[in-house]
C-alpha cells in the first residue's frame, strides 16, 4: 500500500516565555524538563514528528492543556512555531510570505472550531459562504456553491436563518459546511464535538463518517475523546505534555501501549471490539484440524467470540484466500474478552 | 494584624496632622496659592502660563509656511457649519432657496413611532412618538424649535464623534504602543470637566453653534474610542482564527469580521455617544450654542423657575427617547427575514414609506400637517411657577431652617477641617495608601497627580471641591447603599430601582440644578443636594449589581447551611458584593466632580467658580490647568479605589 504524504511535520517546537527561540537555541534545541522549569518557559509542543498521509483522518488525541490544539494551530500556521519545519503538498508552510499563506488558506485548508466561531452578524448562507466571498468570488457563484454545501450538511430551509437562532449541533454544522466550502485538501477539525451534548455528538460523529466517505479529505482531527478518536481515527498521536508519545491505529496503542501513560489512557477501553484475530493468534500447528471452526484474521474479536467459545476447540484463523494463517486458542480469547 | 497594617499605613499622615503646629508654612498651605480672588495666580509651577504660551505659539504657527492653525480651525468650522445648515435645514429652518421646507412635524411623530414599533414593540413606539408629539404640543414657547436645533446639533456631532472614536479605538487596538498613549489620555479626557473643553475650543473657534457642535465632538468621543478598543479586543480567538483559516487579508479580517463581532460594543459606543453629545449640547450653550441648553441657562440665569421647568422637562424627554432607541438599536438582534412579496419580508419599511407619502400628499391639503396648529398649543410654565410659589410660600421657612442648620453643623466644620490639612500630609496619604494597594508605581502616579495641583497654585480651592464631593459622597453612600440592600432584595424592586437610575441617568446633568434651586434657591446647600441626587445614581446601582450578581451556588450553600435571610445578607452577599460597591463608591465619585463643576453655576468658591472666571476671561490656560486639576483629583480617587477594588477581587478569587 503507497501511502502519498500530505503534511509532513518535522521537530516542532513551541515555547512561550520571554525569548524563546534564543532559549531554544541556547540549549542545543533540545531543552530538556529541567531548564525549561527553571527559565519559566511553558512548554506547549515539544519535538512532534510526524506524517499525515493523503486521504487518512489522523487523530490527535490528549487532555487539555497536551499541546495538541497548539500542534494542529502550527500545522496550519495560526500559531507561530518556535522550530520546526512543516511540509504540505512539498511547499515549506513556515518560509511562506503572508500573501502566499492567505493563498494557501484560500484554497486548501478549512478548520472547524470547538465552539464553532460563526459570525454572529451573517446568515448560515453568509457564514458558509464567508471565504468564498472572501477570494473576490461573486455572489451568485459563491452562492449556489453555499447552497450545495447546505445541502451536503443537512441544513435545508436554514439558509437565513443567522447563528443565534440554531441549536449547537446545527451551528456545528454550518462550521463544517464553512471549512469545506473552498473543497480544501486538508482539513483540521479541532474538538469539533466536544461542545455538544453526548447525544448531538454521537450523531455528528455519524454524519462525519458518512461525509467523509463522501469526500475523502485529508484530516487532522483533535480531541480529547479516547472513545471518539477510536471510532474515527485511521492512527491516533497521543500527546502528552506538548510531546507525541505514540502514533499508530487504535489496536496498536492497546496491543503495544509505549508508555504507562498510553496504558493507562487505553485500559478502560473495550479491546475485544479493537483487537483483530491476528492479534492475539498462535502460530497454526503442524498439521491443521480441518473440522475445526475457521475465523478470518482480520474479524474483531468480539465479532467471533460467541461461535468460537460456543465450540469446545479451538479455532482455525484463515485469510482472505482462505488459508489457514493461525490457530485461536480459547484461553486467549478469554483472556482477551476480559482484559487480562 | 490586617487592621494593624491598615493602621500603619496611615501613620505618616496622622504624624504630620499632629505635628502642623511645628510645619513650616510652605509644608501646610503649597507656596504661592492662590487664597482668596486668584487673578494672577503662578504657583510653584507656572502651568498656565505654559499653556498659554502654548496656545499663543498654536494660533500662529504655520504648517510649511503654508497655512496657519487658524486655518485648520477655519476649515474645520466651515465643514461644521455646512453640515449644521444641512440638519437645521431639514429639522427647522427649511430650505429657502430651493423652495423645500423642514419635515413636516407630523412626519417625524409617525416615523419615530414607526421606527420604534420596528425596534421594539408598541411601548417604544409610543415614547419616539409622544415625545416629539409633546414637543409639538407643549410649543406655545418655541420649545419645538428649540428641540429642533438642539437635535440638529446631535445629528452632526454624533456621528462625527463616533467615526473619530472608532478610528481611535482601531489604532489603540492595533498597536501596542498607540494603546499605551492612547489609554491614559482618554482617562484625563473622559475625567476633565465639561467646561474645560468649552474653553479651549471657544478659543481656537470663537462662539456659537458650531464652537458647541466641536466642543461635543471631542467631549463626546472617548467613551467610544474606549469601547471599540476593548471589543476588537475581546473578541474570541476562535473567532479571529476562522476569519485567518477562511484567507482574509488584514483589511478583510477588520471591517468582515472584527468590527462586526465587536458590534455589541459599538453599539453601547453609540447609546453613550448619543447621550454623552446630548449632555454636552446643552452645557455647550455656555458658547453660545443655540437650542434648548441655551433657553434653560438664560431662564435659569434670570431665575424663571417654572420656563426652565418647562424646557427642561423637554430636555428630559428628549433624553429618554434618544436613549431608549439607541438602546433598543444595540439590543436588536437580527432574525432571519421570511419569504414574500416586499411588504410582507420589511413590513416596517413598507409602513414607513407608505407613511411618508401620505404626509407629503396630506400637506397639500392642510398645512397643519407641517406645523403643529399654534392655537392648540400649550405652555406648562405658569403651571411650574404656581407650584413654585407655594413651595416657597409653605416650605421656605422650614427648608430655610434646615439648609441652615446643616450649613452650620456639617458642612462648615467639615470643610474647615479638610481645608486645615496640610498638602505634604495628603501627599503622604496618597502615597501609602497607593503603596499598600497597588505598589509603588501607583503610589508614584496618584504622587504626581496630587503634586500637580499643588504646584497649580489653586490648592485651596481644589480642597473645596474635595470637600463638596467626599461630603455628597458620604450622604450618597448613606442613602444609596441601603436603598441598593433594599432593592436587591425582591425582583420588582431591583427592576424598579434600575429603572429608575437608567432613567435618571440619561439626564444631562444640567437638569439637576431645577429642583434644588426651586427649593433651596442658590448656595452651598443647593449645589450639594444637586450632587447628592445625580451622583446617588451609580451606587445603587452598583450596589444592586453587587449584591443580586453572587453565585446562585454559593447562596444555596449558605441557605442549606442554616443562614437566615439576614446572616445571607451580611455574611455572603455583602462581603461577596464589596468589591463592586467599591466601584459604585468610585462612580459616585466621579460624578460627583462633574457635577461640583456644573454646580458652580450656581455659585460655589471652589475650583468650578474659577473655571467659570476662565470661561469669561477666555483664559484658556487656566481652564486647561484647573480643569486638569479637577481630572487629577478624580484620577487620583479612581486609581485607589480601583486597585482597593481589584485587590479585594483577588482575594475572594473573582477576579
Amino acid at each position: 500500500m503507497s501511502k502519498k504524504t500530505k503534511i509532513a511535520c518535522d521537530d516542532i517546537w513551541k515555547l512561550y516565555g520571554s525569548n524563546p527561540r534564543e532559549f531554544f537555541e541556547r540549549h542545543k534545541r533540545n531543552p530538556d524538563d529541567e531548564a525549561i522549569r527553571s527559565e519559566k518557559y511553558i512548554p506547549a509542543v515539544r519535538g512532534a514528528t510526524f506524517d499525515v498521509y493523503e486521504g487518512e483522518i489522523l487523530v490527535i488525541m490528549g487532555l487539555s492543556g497536551s499541546g495538541k490544539s497548539t500542534l494542529v494551530r502550527c500545522l496550519s500556521r495560526l500559531i507561530e512555531p518556535t522550530w520546526g519545519k512543516v511540509e504540505f503538498d512539498g511547499i515549506d508552510l513556515l518560509q511562506a510570505s503572508e500573501k502566499e499563506l492567505i493563498d494557501i488558506r484560500r484554497h486548501k485548508m478549512g478548520m472547524v472550531f470547538q465552539h464553532f466561531a460563526l459570525l454572529p452578524h451573517r446568515t448560515v448562507i453568509q457564514n458558509i459562504a464567508f471565504p468564498l466571498e472572501v477570494q473576490g468570488i461573486d455572489k451568485d457563484t459563491r452562492e449556489k456553491k453555499a447552497r450545495e454545501i447546505i445541502e451536503i450538511v443537512g441544513l435545508q430551509g436554514r439558509d437565513n436563518y443567522y447563528p443565534r437562532e440554531l441549536s449547537g449541533g446545527q451551528q456545528q454544522r454550518v462550521g463544517i459546511g464553512r471549512s469545506l466550502a473552498v473543497e480544501p485538501d486538508i482539513w483540521f477539525l479541532d474538538e469539533p464535538f466536544s461542545a455538544l451534548d453526548p447525544l448531538i455528538r454521537k450523531e455528528m460523529q455519524d454524519e462525519f463518517i458518512r461525509l467523509q466517505s463522501m469526500l475523502g479529505k485529508t484530516i487532522v482531527f483533535i480531541t480529547h475523546d479516547f472513545d471518539e478518536a477510536i471510532k474515527l481515527a485511521d492512527r491516533i498521536a497521543i500527546m502528552y505534555e506538548g510531546m507525541i508519545v505514540q502514533l499508530g491505529t487504535a489496536e496498536e496503542l492497546i496491543s503495544n501501549p509505549a508508555t504507562d501513560y498510553v496504558a493507562e489512557f487505553t485500559r478502560d477501553i473495550p479491546r475485544a471490539k479493537l483487537l483483530s484475530v491476528r492479534s492475539i493468534m498462535d502460530p497454526p500447528p503442524p498439521v491443521p484440524a480441518a473440522d475445526r471452526l475457521s475465523v478470518h484474521a482480520d474479524e474483531s474479536v468480539q465479532k467471533i467470540a460467541r461461535d468460537v467459545l460456543a465450540q469446545e476447540l479451538d479455532a482455525n484463523v484463515v485469510d482472505d484466500r482462505d488459508e489457514i494463517v493461525g490457530t485461536l486458542q480459547r484461553q486467549r480469547l478469554l483472556n482477551a474478552l476480559f482484559e487480562q | 494584624m490586617r487592621l494593624q497594617k491598615t493602621l500603619l499605613v496611615l501613620a505618616p499622615f496622622s504624624l504630620l496632622l499632629i505635628v502642623k503646629p511645628w510645619l513650616p508654612g510652605w509644608a501646610v498651605t503649597p507656596p504661592k496659592s492662590c487664597l482668596a480672588g486668584c487673578a494672577d495666580i503662578d504657583g510653584m509651577i507656572p502651568f498656565v502660563d505654559w499653556v498659554n504660551a502654548a496656545i499663543t505659539f498654536l494660533r500662529k504657527y504655520e504648517f510649511f509656511g503654508a497655512f496657519t492653525f487658524r486655518d485648520i480651525t477655519r476649515g474645520m468650522s466651515d465643514v461644521i457649519k455646512s453640515m449644521l445648515d444641512f440638519t437645521e435645514g431639514l429639522l427647522h429652518e427649511g430650505f429657502p432657496d430651493l423652495g423645500i421646507g423642514t419635515i413636516p412635524w407630523i412626519a417625524l411623530v409617525g416615523l419615530a413611532a414607526i421606527y420604534g414599533w420596528y425596534l421594539r414593540g408598541w411601548k417604544l413606539a409610543l415614547l419616539g412618538g409622544g415625545c416629539f408629539f409633546y414637543l409639538a404640543l407643549f410649543s406655545k414657547r418655541g420649545i419645538w424649535e428649540l428641540s429642533m436645533q438642539t437635535l440638529s446639533a446631535i445629528a452632526v456631532s454624533a456621528p462625527i464623534a463616533g467615526l473619530i472614536g472608532i478610528l481611535v479605538g482601531i489604532l489603540a487596538a492595533k498597536r501596542k504602543t498607540a494603546e499605551r498613549i492612547i489609554w491614559p489620555i482618554l482617562n484625563v479626557l473622559q475625567s476633565l470637566p465639561h467646561f474645560s473643553y468649552l474653553i479651549i475650543v471657544a478659543i481656537f473657534f470663537g462662539v456659537g453653534s458650531k464652537a458647541g457642535v466641536i466642543a461635543t465632538i471631542i467631549f463626546a468621543f472617548p467613551p467610544m474610542a474606549r469601547l471599540t478598543m476593548v471589543g476588537l479586543q475581546n473578541i474570541r480567538p476562535e473567532v479571529l482564527e476562522a476569519g485567518i483559516m477562511s484567507g482574509c487579508t488584514r483589511r478583510q479580517m477588520l471591517f468582515k469580521v472584527e468590527l462586526p463581532s465587536a458590534r455589541n460594543e459599538l453599539m453601547l459606543g453609540v447609546n453613550q455617544i448619543i447621550m454623552q453629545c446630548l449632555a454636552m449640547v446643552v452645557i455647550a450653550s455656555f458658547i453660545g450654542q443655540s437650542g434648548l441648553g441655551h433657553d434653560l441657562l438664560t431662564r435659569l440665569q434670570r431665575l424663571a423657575i417654572g420656563q426652565a421647568l418647562e424646557v427642561g422637562i423637554a430636555v428630559v424627554f428628549i433624553a429618554i427617547a434618544l436613549d431608549r432607541f439607541s438602546q433598543a438599536i444595540a439590543h436588536k438582534e437580527p432574525i432571519h427575514a421570511p419569504e414574500g412579496p416586499l411588504w410582507k419580508r420589511r413590513p416596517f419599511l413598507t409602513a414607513a414609506a407608505g407613511f411618508v407619502a401620505a404626509v407629503l400628499v396630506l400637506s397639500f391639503v392642510t398645512p397643519y400637517i407641517a406645523k403643529f396648529p399654534e392655537h392648540l398649543t400649550i405652555s406648562t410654565s405658569t403651571f411650574w411657577d404656581g407650584i413654585v410659589d407655594s413651595i416657597t410660600l409653605h416650605f421656605y421657612a422650614p427648608l430655610a431652617v434646615f439648609r441652615d442648620a446643616f450649613l452650620v453643623y456639617f458642612l462648615i466644620p467639615v470643610k474647615s477641617a479638610i481645608t486645615w490639612i496640610p498638602w505634604i500630609a495628603v501627599i503622604a496619604l496618597v502615597a501609602s495608601l497607593g503603596w499598600r494597594l497597588g505598589g509603588w508605581k501607583l503610589a508614584l502616579t496618584v504622587c504626581a497627580f496630587v503634586f500637580f495641583i499643588a504646584a497649580s497654585g489653586y490648592w485651596i480651592r481644589a480642597m473645596i471641591t474635595v470637600y463638596m464631593v467626599l461630603v455628597s459622597l458620604l450622604i450618597c453612600a448613606a442613602f444609596g447603599i441601603p436603598i441598593g440592600i433594599w432593592a436587591s432584595r425582591r425582583d420588582w424592586s431591583t427592576r424598579l430601582m434600575q429603572n429608575l437610575c437608567d432613567t435618571f441617568q440619561t439626564f444631562p446633568s444640567f437638569i439637576y440644578l431645577l429642583p434644588v434651586v426651586m427649593l433651596f434657591q442658590i448656595n452651598d446647600v443647593s449645589a450639594i443636594f444637586a450632587i447628592i441626587i445625580y451622583a446617588s445614581i451609580p451606587i445603587v446601582r452598583y450596589t444592586i449589581f453587587g449584591l443580586r450578581n453572587v453565585p446562585q451556588e454559593i447562596i444555596e450553600a449558605a441557605t442549606t447551611s442554616g443562614c437566615t435571610r439576614n446572616q445571607v445578607l451580611w455574611k455572603v452577599r455583602m462581603p461577596m458584593a464589596f468589591p463592586e460597591i467599591i466601584l459604585g463608591l468610585n462612580q459616585t465619585l466621579m460624578f460627583g466632580l462633574f457635577m461640583v463643576m456644573i454646580a458652580g453655576f450656581i455659585g460655589t468658591v471652589d475650583l468650578s467658580q474659577e473655571i467659570f472666571r476662565a470661561l469669561t476671561f477666555n483664559d484658556g490656560g487656566k481652564g486647561l490647568v484647573i480643569g486638569l486639576c479637577v481630572s487629577f483629583i478624580g484620577l487620583t480617587a479612581d486609581r485607589l479605589l480601583v486597585a482597593w477594588s481589584d485587590r479585594q477581587k483577588r482575594e475572594y478569587g473573582l477576579a
